[in-house]
This record gives C-alpha cells, sequence and structure tokens, in this order.
C-alpha cells in the first residue's frame, strides 16, 4: 500500500516538473516580446530608451531560459510561486479569486453532463433503434463535432442578444459592488457558459455509456436474469448499473481535462474572469510565472481526476479491490519464480550448445 | 390438443408405443394426463442481408435456422438434446423460455402443463415454472455477491426474509457454505458455480429445467454430480431439458434422447434405442452412435474413404 502511495507521489512530482519545463520552454519559444505586448505598441514606440530598459529588465526579458526557470523553481520548492507581471499581484491570489469562478462552472458542467449523458446513454441503450435512440445518437454526432467556441457563439447569440434572456458577459452585473452581488446575479451570468460546457461534454459519457448498455443487454447474466423472470427494464436496473457505471465514471473522471480545455474556450467567449481567460491573458502577454502556476493548477486537477477514478474503480468493481492483495502477490510471486527457473534452465542449455 | 384429447391419450398409448412423434422411456408419464412440455412444429427464422448478393444490393431475406422441431418433456424425466455445436440447440432453449431476438420469427404450438402458450404467456412461466440452468459462471453478474443473486429479484411477493431462509436452504442441501454467499463470481471455483447456478434455478421452484449445456469446463467428477442433481430433481416430479453436444454424457444420464441436427430434431427415442444402430430411425443418428468410443468408431473413416 505505502509502495502505492510513494508512486503516485513520484508519478505526482515528476508531472509538475514536466509541466512546468514545458511552460517555460514554450513561453521563451514564443516570439511575443512582454514588454512591447504590456505597454502597447504606440506607447513603446514613444518611449525612451532608459525606460525600454527598465521594463526589460522588469519583465526578465533577456535572462537565459535556464536562469529564469532554475530561480522560478527555487521560489516554488520555498512556496513562493512568484509575482504575476500582468495583474501586479502574487500569482496564488490571481489563481484563487479566478479559481473560484472556474471551479464553479467546470463543477456544474461537470456534473450536469454527467448525469445527463448517463442517463441519456443508458435510456438510448435499452431502447436501442427506436427514435429517441436516433435522436440523442445524431445529437451526440453532431455536438461531438462542433468547436466549443463557436457553440458558445451561437449561444450567445441566441439567449444573450436575440432574446435577452442572461448577460452578455462576465462573472457578475456590470457597475454592482462586490458587495452587493448575491448569488443568483453570479448564478444567472455563470448560467450561458455551464450550459455550452455541458452540452458539448454530454456527448462523450452518452455515447460510451450508450455502447456500454447495449452490450451489457447483450450479455449472459442479463439473459440469465431475464430468464428468472425479470424484464429488461428490471434486469438493467439490478445487473446493469453498477457495470455500466464503470466506463461511465472512467470517463467522467478523465474528462476533467477536457472540461478544462474547453472552459478556456468559453471564458474567453463569454468574457468570464476564470482561469481559462487568465491562461490566455497571461499566454499571450508572456506572463511566465502565472502561466506555469495556472499550468500546474490545471494540471494537478486532471492528475486529481484520474486518481479519483482510480479508487473508485476499487470501490465498484470487487475484481480489482485492493481487499484481496494475497491473491494479486501469489500471482506476481508465482510469474516470479516462474521467470527464475527459465533463466535457471536457459543457462545450463547455453552450456550445453558451447 | 384440447384437454380432453389430453386425459384421453394417456390412456391409449403403451410406453413403447410410438405417439406425438417420440417414444416413451420407462419413467416418462403424462401427469394430469399432459405432457408437461410439448413444442409442435417449431421453427424459427431470423431476418438476414442475402450473403450472395453484393454489399449494395442485398435484399433481405429470412433464414431458417430452427425448423419444424417437435419435443416433448414429461414429467419425472430427463429428455437429452443432442448435437453439434452451433447447431441451434442454444436458440431452441431461448424459445422455450420467450426469449426472441426482435428480427427472429417464430412458429408454432408450445403447450406447458396441457395448456397452450403464446410469447407472452410464455415469458411469464420464466422463473414462474420454467427456469434455466446456464453454462457457466458468465451468466453472473460479476459485480453482486453470489447469495443476492441466488436470492434473486423476480419474485417480488415474496419477503426477503422468505427468500434468504430458502436460500440457505438450497445452500446447505447442495453443501454450500453459508460464506460462499458473500463471495462474488469471479471467486467461485468450477464445482461451486455449477452449484450456485443450479440453486438460482431452484430457487424459483420451477416445474421444468432447461439446462443450456451445464457441464462443459468440469471434470468427469463434477460433471457426474451435476448430472445426478438432475436426477434427483427429475426424480421428485420434475422435467429436464438437457441441452449438450456430448451424447456419451446423454446417454449416461438421460431417459430420453432427442438428436438435433441442421435446426431439426431428427429423431426422439429412448436411451434404449442406442443400444443397437438398427433401432435407430436416423442416418445422423447412428452416425452418432458408431462415433461413440465404446462401438466401433470408424463411422467416418468409412464415409471418408
Amino acid at each position: 500500500m505505502s509502495k502505492v502511495v510513494f508512486h503516485t507521489i513520484a508519478k505526482f512530482l515528476l508531472l509538475m516538473l514536466g509541466v512546468s519545463l514545458v511552460t517555460f520552454v514554450l513561453v521563451s519559444l514564443s516570439p511575443i516580446d512582454p514588454v512591447q505586448a504590456n505597454v502597447g505598441q504606440a506607447a513603446y514606440l514613444n518611449m525612451s530608451e532608459a525606460k525600454r530598459a527598465q521594463l526589460a529588465h522588469y519583465w526578465g526579458s533577456g535572462i537565459p531560459l535556464w536562469e529564469r526557470y532554475g530561480s522560478w523553481l527555487g521560489d516554488l520548492l520555498r512556496g513562493d510561486m512568484g509575482m504575476s507581471l500582468r495583474y501586479n499581484a502574487p500569482v496564488v491570489e490571481v489563481i484563487a479569486t479566478r479559481a473560484v469562478n472556474s471551479l464553479a462552472l467546470m463543477g456544474s458542467a461537470w456534473v450536469i453532463s454527467g448525469v445527463l449523458g448517463f442517463v441519456l446513454g443508458i435510456t438510448a441503450g435499452l431502447w436501442q433503434n427506436s427514435i429517441f435512440d436516433r435522436l440523442v445518437k445524431g445529437y451526440c454526432f453532431v455536438l461531438a463535432s462542433v468547436p466549443t467556441f463557436w457553440l458558445g457563439l451561437i449561444i450567445l447569440m441566441v439567449f444573450a442578444v436575440y432574446l435577452g434572456w442572461f448577460p452578455v458577459g462576465f462573472s457578475v452585473p456590470l457597475g454592482m459592488s462586490a458587495a452587493d452581488v448575491g448569488l443568483g446575479d453570479a448564478l444567472h451570468h455563470m448560467a450561458l457558459p455551464a450550459l455550452t460546457l455541458s452540452v458539448v461534454g454530454v456527448a462523450n459519457i452518452a455515447l460510451h455509456t450508450r455502447e456500454k448498455t447495449v452490450d451489457v443487454l447483450e450479455s449472459d447474466y442479463i439473459r440469465f436474469a431475464c430468464s428468472r423472470g425479470l424484464s429488461r427494464k428490471q434486469a438493467l436496473l439490478h445487473h446493469g448499473l453498477r457495470n455500466i457505471a464503470l466506463p461511465a465514471l472512467t470517463l467522467q473522471c478523465a474528462s476533467l481535462a477536457e472540461i478544462f480545455g474547453g472552459s478556456v474556450l468559453v471564458e474567453e467567449v463569454f468574457s468570464y474572469p476564470g482561469l481559462g481567460q487568465a491562461a490566455v491573458t497571461a499566454g499571450l502577454g508572456g506572463d511566465v510565472a502565472l502561466l506555469a502556476g495556472i499550468a500546474l493548477v490545471s494540471a494537478a486537477l486532471v492528475f486529481a481526476g484520474n486518481m479519483i477514478a482510480n479508487l473508485i474503480y476499487g470501490f465498484i468493481d470487487v475484481r480489482m479491490s485492493l481487499s484481496q492483495p494475497c491473491l494479486a502477490n501469489e500471482g506476481e510471486k508465482a510469474s516470479h519464480q516462474l521467470k527464475s527457473s527459465i533463466s535457471r534452465d536457459g543457462r545450463p542449455q547455453d552450456g550445453e550448445v558451447s | 390438443m384440447s384437454d380432453k384429447n389430453s386425459l384421453s391419450h394417456s390412456q391409449s398409448h403403451t410406453d413403447q408405443e410410438f405417439h406425438h412423434h417420440h417414444l416413451h422411456a420407462s419413467n416418462s408419464h403424462h401427469e394430469h394426463g399432459a405432457h408437461l412440455l410439448q413444442v409442435e412444429h417449431l421453427s424459427v427464422a431470423f431476418e438476414m442481408y442475402d450473403e450472395d448478393a453484393s454489399f449494395f444490393q442485398a435484399k433481405k431475406r429470412m433464414v431458417n435456422v430452427i425448423s419444424d422441431v417437435n419435443i416433448a418433456v414429461h414429467a419425472g424425466e430427463i429428455v437429452a438434446v443432442v448435437g453439434a455445436s452451433g447447431s441451434g440447440k442454444s436458440l431452441l432453449a431461448d424459445t422455450i423460455l420467450g426469449i426472441y431476438e426482435p428480427n427472429a420469427q417464430v412458429s408454432g404450438t408450445i403447450w406447458y402443463e396441457g395448456i397452450e402458450q403464446d410469447a407472452r404467456s410464455l415469458s411469464q412461466l420464466r422463473g414462474h415454472g420454467i427456469s434455466l440452468v446456464p453454462q457457466g459462471v458468465a451468466s453472473l453478474d460479476p459485480l453482486m455477491c453470489v447469495g443476492k443473486q441466488v436470492e434473486g429479484f423476480g419474485h417480488p411477493q415474496s419477503t426477503r426474509q422468505a427468500r434468504k431462509k430458502r436460500r440457505r436452504e438450497l445452500f446447505s442441501r447442495y453443501g454450500l457454505e453459508e460464506s460462499v454467499a458473500a463471495l462474488y463470481p469471479h471467486q467461485l471455483s468450477g464445482g461451486m458455480a455449477r452449484r450456485i447456478l443450479l440453486c438460482c434455478a431452484l430457487m424459483d421452484d420451477p416445474r421444468l429445467i432447461v439446462a443450456d449445456e451445464p457441464t462443459p469446463g468440469l471434470d468427469l467428477e463434477l460433471a457426474e454430480q451435476a448430472l445426478s442433481d438432475f436426477r434427483d430433481f427429475a426424480n421428485q416430479g420434475g422435467g429436464v431439458m438437457l441441452i449438450t453436444h456430448d451424447i456419451e454424457l446423454a446417454l449416461h444420464v438421460a431417459d430420453r434422447v432427442a438428436v438435433f441436427y441442421e435446426g431439426s430434431i431428427v429423431e426422439e427415442t429412448a436411451v434404449s434405442a442406442f443400444s443397437s444402430p438398427e433401432l435407430l430411425e436416423h442416418e445422423y443418428s447412428r452416425a452418432l452412435w458408431h462415433a461413440l468410443p465404446e462401438h466401433d468408431f470408424v463411422g467416418e473413416a468409412h464415409i471418408s474413404a
């Protein structure tokens, strides 16, 4: 058990190291000059040489990649994620305020798409080839091939511009002081981006769940349950749900990455001040500390999602649970012995040949 | 067949007399004057695309998988349906249990205890009179402990307590420890799985058991035990339709044998008829007789030479 924990931690640290390194390398390769990008073209042209040099020093341009990465990594190990030059605030602070918005958005989209996808998938699978099934399949195929930002634009046009039911953007009403913003306002602003994200997320889960439902309904154990007097629906309820939930849960936990990626686009379309939008700003502005911070947080989130999927597997699928480690160990030992006996047999044979 | 007819026909023939396409064995009897199960002119066809035509021109056509099957099971006997793998035997089991694929076309008549059945009433008999004993552990839900599965969900009118009590009785009768109830299917040994599947069927108190290849994968000792369990069930007045590809096994335990060949039952006869090939009507049955190890075992060699 402790071996598993150790492995997981080691993997996590390696992942963090890799993600941050890639972020730094990509930013250093980026053609964007942070000084120009942040000051603006006109201001930069009218700027004195001394001012330019001062700004270049502030943005750290000209310092070699390894030196920057080394000092950032050193700070990180001491618990300091650095300053966001673009927002002129500590990276931790910027991420914390934006993560609240993003997590609310992604969380609701994640739950809605998961539940809706699961229900649609099971219903479609149960009545395979019915009109309902065809509608669900058609819906999923269309959505799976629609770009998220385009769908966001359409939803924005229909519900915010033409119908006027929802605000066009931002997470709070314009011109309202933060203290006056109620939960209702926040939800009202979150509705459209959350809708866009969930509608896109449904397709994947629904199609996979449908396929698994069809498989399970054709299985021997459902046939046997039916032969004992259960209807197909009852058999699916008693013997199918757990078996179908397995792939759905894996997908659902793995889909965190996709939802995160989708949220970057959706937050841009809806001007929603979340992590995704901050990532775009940081990337375009050469704010490497903030970008690396966001990359770390999102990688950690996806890592956590996959790890949770692994843990849930153990609870749901008794065949994989750790409650019978003796069996697994015996198997390992047996194969080990087999290998060693083969190598022992191998040597004298070699001797004979030579 | 009307009830009146069936009442009279039990008196109208003796054991060795040919009636309803079959010969009786010594312990075949007509309880309440009717067969426990009687199937007449049963055909199952599937709508399929013509395989000979090219992909875009293929028309749908009906393909007969089972054609004109007649078979009867009496109370107190084991009837073995013997045929090669893939000849449609399992489909016969499904059809008797009223489990149809959506593209199947079924015709024929099935009587259960002298009453003519339709698709609806057959499906109501599943688990309430006719029970299936499937082939193996794959027929158990892999994620549910077996005790709960044996107790089942098909009888909402009986309380959980009552079902649990019945399950305990069955477990002790078949030498399964109470701790087995908490195991999952993948933890069962072959012999345990077989008894669990039998317990599943017996839990529902059937009159007729349809056993679909219940012995492959079991060693001889376990297979014999399985068959003696079916024998006990038949001796207590139940009927068993044992579907198998193993003619030796069938002759060993069954009272009567129905030879299944190319989707049809070519001969339905008492086991005693297999004592000599002259007593067998159909050429395929005789080929089966020759294929038995204690006989000349050259039937095929003769044909190929």
